[in-house]
């Protein structure tokens, strides 16, 4: 279980994570969501290690991990997917998988990763994760690097950000087995209604704090009607 | 009849279990330590200098040569030149290499000027490493010159592992026929004091002739690296220049790429890059559960395969 409690990330008098109370019990499948800029990939960031934060612990497990380096976290169960995942020259995609998964990996197996995000293997696993390849592929590749680790905690930022249709359908498909399976908890950062409708809890993130938090059906009409064309009133807290 | 020493620097520099198979000749401390030829593969001592003419029958297939060279005397100035004939449709592998194991106060130096003469259609890549350990100073200087034929192709690996405090490399790569290419990779690795210094020539000079420069490097400590490659478009022709360096401690990079077009139809291109290691990448593998500093190895190592 994670446990965030009052946390606070402050950057140049600006609250970017702003007193966050939040619990992410075990097996459960939590959506963030909210306007941009508000936090949510700070959040994450604060929780793998990243950046430190200006005030606040976090919990994993019951262990105080906040003063613990971003391996150690890794180490005990944390995984986490980039946003914006870099590129490496000269790092083949079956490297990234091996160093994720600790071991060798045979074909199959690695095969069975990228078969998760709609990538087929044969083409990519000696591929060079380098500029050669294109935004959504490289997002892709990402997303079966957390899956090649099977952690306790998985947390994706943006998976479905520039990946197409049909992988976009055999990824929710995947986050849908893990849950199914109980195999891990998932804390998923989206602003995919899709996405957002598979989960068991909503938390709705602005300005750097919680404003909404809840299932589905008691969250989702708030952000429908809160989000008016135009006008974004989470943005701006009504103030356009 | 190879010693201990011997056989272990064969393994690094040319991936040989003893005196490995095929066409071999081994020089060591300056002279010739072993030879075989092969109905296809003739190699033979120049007369008139020291050095090897190795002859490369035309439809020669799936061959290889290994020579290597070894310096395991303190204090040893050796100077080689080697001429390759490669026969017409000739594909082989050439695996070149040089160790130096200096353990004493003397410097060890070894030049060697290798001289490609590629027929038509052939296609030759050549594997070059070097490797340096001991105390004592260690200099390699290497000159590779190229002449290509009609459709002949050459690709130039050239590695230098670790251990060699001083480099000046030199390559100059003609193609004289048409449609002919050329691939280089070069990838060096300095730390400590060292220095290196490459400089490459190419020119293209015949109607479809491509050439693709790769370079890449990692300085550390306070290392000094200077790349100027420079390539010649004189013909409807291609060619990419690409140099990338990352760069740790106090070292220095220096890349100079040029690259000149004298006909209408050639197209060059160059990209320089020096950097250190982007923090996002260390970041990433530490995500994946390796510590900064296993991170940051992996990288590197990556990046110079
Ligand atoms: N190191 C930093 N220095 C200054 N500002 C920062 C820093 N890190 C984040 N910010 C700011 O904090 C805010 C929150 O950023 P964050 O990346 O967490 O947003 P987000 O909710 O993930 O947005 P998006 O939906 O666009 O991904 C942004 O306004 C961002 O510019
Ligand atoms: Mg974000």
């Amino acid at each position: 279980m994670l446990e965030i409690k009052n946390l606070s990330y402050r950057v140049e008098n600006a609250d970017i994570v702003n007193s966050v109370d939040l619990l992410v019990p075990d097996r459960s499948f939590m959506v963030i969501t909210g306007p941009n800029g508000g936090g949510k990939t700070s959040l994450a960031k604060l929780v793998m290690g990243i950046s430190t934060p200006t005030g606040g612990s976090i919990f994993w497990d019951g262990q105080d991990i906040t003063a613990l380096s971003v391996t150690q976290r890794a180490r005990l169960g944390i995984s986490y997917g980039f946003q914006q995942p870099p590129r490496f020259k000269g790092m083949k995609v079956r490297d990234l998988l091996e160093i994720a998964a600790g071991e060798h990996i045979s074909h199959d197996k690695a095969c069975s990763y990228l078969t998760k995000v709609g990538l087929c293997a044969r083409d990519y696993i000696e591929r060079d994760v380098d500029s050669s390849l294109s935004g959504g592929e490289v997002k892709r590749i990402e997303i079966a690097t957390v899956l090649a680790r099977r952690c306790k905690l998985m947390i994706f930022d943006e998976p479905e950000a520039g990946i197409d249709l049909w992988s976009f359908a055999r990824l929710t498909e995947t986050f849908q087995e893990i849950h199914d399976r109980k195999e891990a908890s998932i804390l998923i950062i989206s602003h995919q209604e899709r996405i957002i409708r598979l989960a068991d809890e909503i938390v709705l993130l602005a300005g750097g704090k919680i404003t909404a938090k809840g299932s589905v059906d008691e969250v989702y009409p708030q952000i429908v009607s809160d989000t008016v064309a135009g006008c974004n009133r989470l943005e701006v807290k009504g103030a356009c | 009849m190879l010693n201990d020493i011997q056989k272990r620097i064969l393994e690094i520099v040319a991936d040989m279990k003893d005196t490995g198979s095929g066409a071999v000749n081994i020089r060591s401390d300056g002279e010739k330590a072993f030879r075989r030829n092969t109905e296809h593969i003739v190699i033979e001592s120049k007369t008139d200098k020291d050095g090897i003419d190795i002859r490369i029958a035309p439809g020669t297939k799936k061959e290889a040569v290994h020579i290597p060279v070894l310096l395991t005397k303190t204090g040893l100035q050796d100077m080689v030149y080697n001429d390759f004939y490669i026969g017409e449709d000739a594909e082989v592998d050439i695996i070149a290499g040089c160790g130096i194991h200096n353990c004493g106060e003397g410097h060890s130096q070894h030049d060697g000027v290798h001289t490609f003469y590629v027929g038509k259609n052939a296609s030759v890549k050549y594997v070059e490493k070097h490797y340096g350990e001991g105390d004592g100073k260690r200099t390699l200087n290497p000159q590779t010159v190229v002449y290509l034929q009609e459709g002949a192709t050459i690709t130039l690996e050239t590695t230098q592992i670790r251990g060699v405090d001083d480099t000046k490399r030199y390559t100059k790569v003609i193609c004289e026929g048409e449609n002919s290419e050329v691939i280089i990779r070069e990838n060096l690795l300095t730390e400590g004091e060292q220095f290196a210094h490459s400089e490459m020539d190419v020119f293209l000079n015949a109607a479809g002739s491509r050439a693709q420069i790769i370079s890449r490097s990692v300085a550390k400590d306070r290392s000094v690296q200077v790349f100027y490659p420079r390539a010649e478009g004189n013909s409807a022709c291609f060619g990419h220049v690409q140099c990338d360096a990352i760069i740790m401690g106090g070292a220095k990079v220096r890349a100079i790429p040029e690259i000149t077009c004298n006909h209408v139809d050639a197209s060059l291109i160059h990209e320089a890059a020096i950097g250190r290691i982007a923090g996002e990448q260390i970041l990433k593998l530490m995500t994946l559960g390796m510590d900064a500093e296993a991170a940051e190895q992996k990288i590197l190592e990556g990046f110079l395969r």
